[in-house]
C-alpha cells in the first residue's frame, strides 16, 4: 500500500498526515504495483564473520516516490542503478516485515 | 528591504583556531575557548565585550548556555540553529542581522570537539532516520556513497577523478603545519584503499579528528578600529531540500545550485571573480558535486575539471587551500574552519600554502547527507 494524495493524485513515501507536494491533509491508502527501478546503489563492506558485504540501495517506485532498501536474491555487487526491481516482504530476524526487492523477470526498466 | 543591503555591512576582526592538529586529554569545551580566546585576542577584545553569541555542538542539549556559562559572558541574544556541518556559515546570517539591528554589537561564532581523542571514530548524534534504519546504512557514508555512484553512472565521473581530489586536498595540507595528514599521496593509493562503501575508499572519506574554531564579527562601520585588517561578508545565502539522502530529489544536484546563485546576487559577484574556493568536502564527491553546483564548472563535468591538478597548489584554481576536511581536520562538524581558512586567505596570513592577489573568498558549508547548503562570499576592503 501507498499513500496517494486525494486532492493533487500525487504518491506520498514515506507516509504523512499532509501531502508535501500540495498541503492537503486528504491522504488515502491505495495498493502498490510494488514494481520499481534502482536509481542507486551500493555495497557496504562488511568483515565475512560479521555478515559479509551488504546492498543498500534507493529504489523508484512506479507511483512516483524514491525509497531506500535494499536488492536480494542477487550479490550485492550485482545490483546495477537502472535494473527493474520487485517489491517482496520478508521477516527479518530482530527486525520483523521488512520491505525489500528482488530484481524483476525480464531485466532493465 | 532588499538582501543585497547586507552586502558588507558586516566584518570579521578575528579569528582563531584551536586544538589542532589534535587535542589529546581535553574536552570539546576547553578546545573551543583555546579558540574563542584566539580570536578574542585577534581582535584586541575580552570575553566580556562579547553580547551575541553563535554556537553549535555535536553532543551539547543547550550549547550556547553552556558557552556562555563557561566564558563567563552574558549574550543580548544567542542563536544555535543546527543544519549540520553548514551550521557556522549559516551563523554568518543570523549573525549579521543581530549586529545591524543593534542587537548586538560584538558577535562571537564558535564550535569546538574532541571528537578525535575523545570518542576515535565518526559518530553521531543525528537521530536514526525511521524508513532508512531497517536497512542498515552506515551513517554519513551510505549516503555520499549513493550520490558518488549516481553521478558516475550518469555522468562518467571515475574513481580517479574522486582520488583527484582526495590527492589535491594533500598537496594542500603539507603546506599547512597545522594540518593533520601531511604524508605523500598518490591517486593509486587512494585507488587501492580499503572499499568501504562502493565507490568510496577510506581515503574518500574525511578525517575524524580534534579542532576547534572562532570567529569574531562587528559592523562595518567601526572594523577597521581594530587591529588586523577587516574580511567583509558580501553575500550569505542558505538553502535545504531534504532531511535523509531518500528525499534528496536528484542525487546529483545540491541545494547549492540554489545557495550559491542567491550569495552571489547579494555580493553583485560571479564564480570568475573569486580568488578562493573553501568547499566542505566530507567525502570527496562533494567537492565535485559543489563545484558544479556554484557554477566552477558544468553540471556533470566537476570530475573532468578536477584532472591532471587543476584545484591542487600550483593548479588553476585554489580550492580548499587548508588542506580540507579529507586532510587537515574534520572535528564531526568542519564549516568553521572554512571562514577561517578564508579570511586567513584574505588577509595574506596564510604562510606557504598563501594564494597570491587574493580579494574574494567562496565558503561553501554542507550538512546532513549532502542536506543543507550555505554559500558566503567575503572580501577584502578592496571589495566594498
Amino acid at each position: 500500500m501507498l499513500q496517494q494524495c486525494d486532492d493533487c493524485k500525487k504518491y506520498v513515501f514515506y507516509p504523512r498526515v499532509l501531502c508535501p507536494h500540495c498541503g492537503s491533509p486528504k491522504l488515502s491508502w491505495q495498493p502498490a504495483s510494488g514494481q520499481g527501478t534502482v536509481y542507486s546503489t551500493t555495497v557496504v563492506r562488511r568483515k565475512p564473520e560479521q555478515g559479509g558485504d551488504y546492498n543498500v540501495a534507493l529504489v523508484d517506485l512506479h507511483e512516483g516516490p524514491r525509497m531506500m532498501s535494499r536488492v536480494d536474491g542477487i550479490s550485492p555487487h550485482e545490483v546495477a542503478i537502472g535494473m527493474a526491481v520487485c517489491a517482496k516482504i520478508i521477516d527479518e530476524p530482530k527486525k520483523g516485515k521488512l520491505l525489500i526487492f528482488t530484481p524483476a523477470q525480464g531485466g532493465a526498466a | 528591504m532588499k538582501t543585497t543591503d547586507l552586502r558588507g555591512k558586516t566584518a570579521i576582526v578575528g579569528v582563531g583556531l584551536g586544538g589542532l592538529p589534535s587535542a589529546p586529554e581535553r574536552s570539546s569545551m576547553e578546545i573551543q575557548t583555546e579558540a574563542v580566546h584566539r580570536a578574542l585576542a585577534d581582535a584586541g577584545l575580552k570575553p566580556g565585550d562579547v553580547d551575541g553569541l553563535f554556537t553549535g555542538s555535536s553532543h551539547a542539549f543547550m550549547p550556547a548556555l553552556s558557552t556562555a556559562e563557561y566564558l563567563g559572558i552574558r549574550p543580548k541574544i544567542s542563536d544555535t540553529t543546527m543544519i549540520g556541518g553548514s551550521s557556522f556559515i549559516g551563523h554568518l546570517l543570523p549573525a549579521t542581522m543581530a549586529l545591524q539591528y543593534g542587537l548586538c554589537d560584538v558577535a562571537l561564532i564558535c564550535y569546538g570537539s574532541n571528537q578525535g581523542s575523545g570518542f576515535g571514530k565518526l559518530k553521531s548524534m543525528s537521530e536514526p532516520q525511521t524508513y532508512e534504519a531497517p536497512y542498515d546504512p552506515r551513517h554519513p557514508i551510505t549516503s555520499y556513497a549513493l550520490a558518488a555512484a549516481r553521478h558516475m553512472h550518469q555522468f562518467g565521473t571515475r574513481r580517479e577523478d574522486l582520488a583527484e581530489v582526495a590527492v589535491a586536498a594533500r598537496r594542500w595540507a603539507q603546506l599547512n603545519p597545522l594540518a593533520f595528514a601531511r604524508d605523500d599521496l598518490t591517486i593509486e593509493q587512494v585507488m587501492a584503499a580499503r572499499m568501504v562503501n562502493d565507490p568510496l575508499s577510506t581515503l574518500d572519506c574525511c578525517l575524524v579528528t580534534d579542532g576547534g574554531g572562532a570567529l569574531v564579527l562587528v559592523r562595518s562601520e567601526r572594523a577597521k578600529d581594530f587591529p588586523k585588517p577587516p574580511v567583509y561578508m558580501l553575500g550569505t545565502a542558505m538553502a535545504h531540500w531534504h532531511r535523509q539522502i531518500s528525499g534528496m530529489p536528484d542525487l546529483t544536484v545540491t541545494a547549492a545550485a540554489e545557495s550559491g546563485p542567491r550569495a552571489f546576487a547579494m555580493a553583485g559577484l560571479a564564480p570568475a571573480d573569486v580568488d578562493v574556493v573553501e568547499l566542505y568536502d566530507a567525502f570527496t564527491i562533494n567537492t565535485i558535486l559543489f563545484l558544479e553546483d556554484l557554477g566552477f564548472c558544468a553540471k556533470g563535468e566537476g570530475g573532468a575539471f578536477v584532472r591532471n591538478g587543476r584545484i591542487a597548489p600550483g593548479g588553476s584554481l585554489a580550492v580548499n587551500t587548508n588542506g580540507g576536511g579529507l586532510s587537515c581536520c574534520h572535528p564531526g562538524m568542519y564549516g568553521i574552519f572554512l571562514l577561517i581558512e578564508a579570511v586567513q586567505q584574505l588577509r595574506g596570513e596564510a604562510g606557504a600554502r598563501q594564494v597570491d592577489n587574493t580579494h574574494i573568498a567562496l565558503c561553501h558549508g554542507n550538512g546532513g547527507v549532502l542536506s543543507s547548503q550555505v554559500t558566503a562570499l567575503l572580501g577584502d576592503a578592496s571589495t566594498l
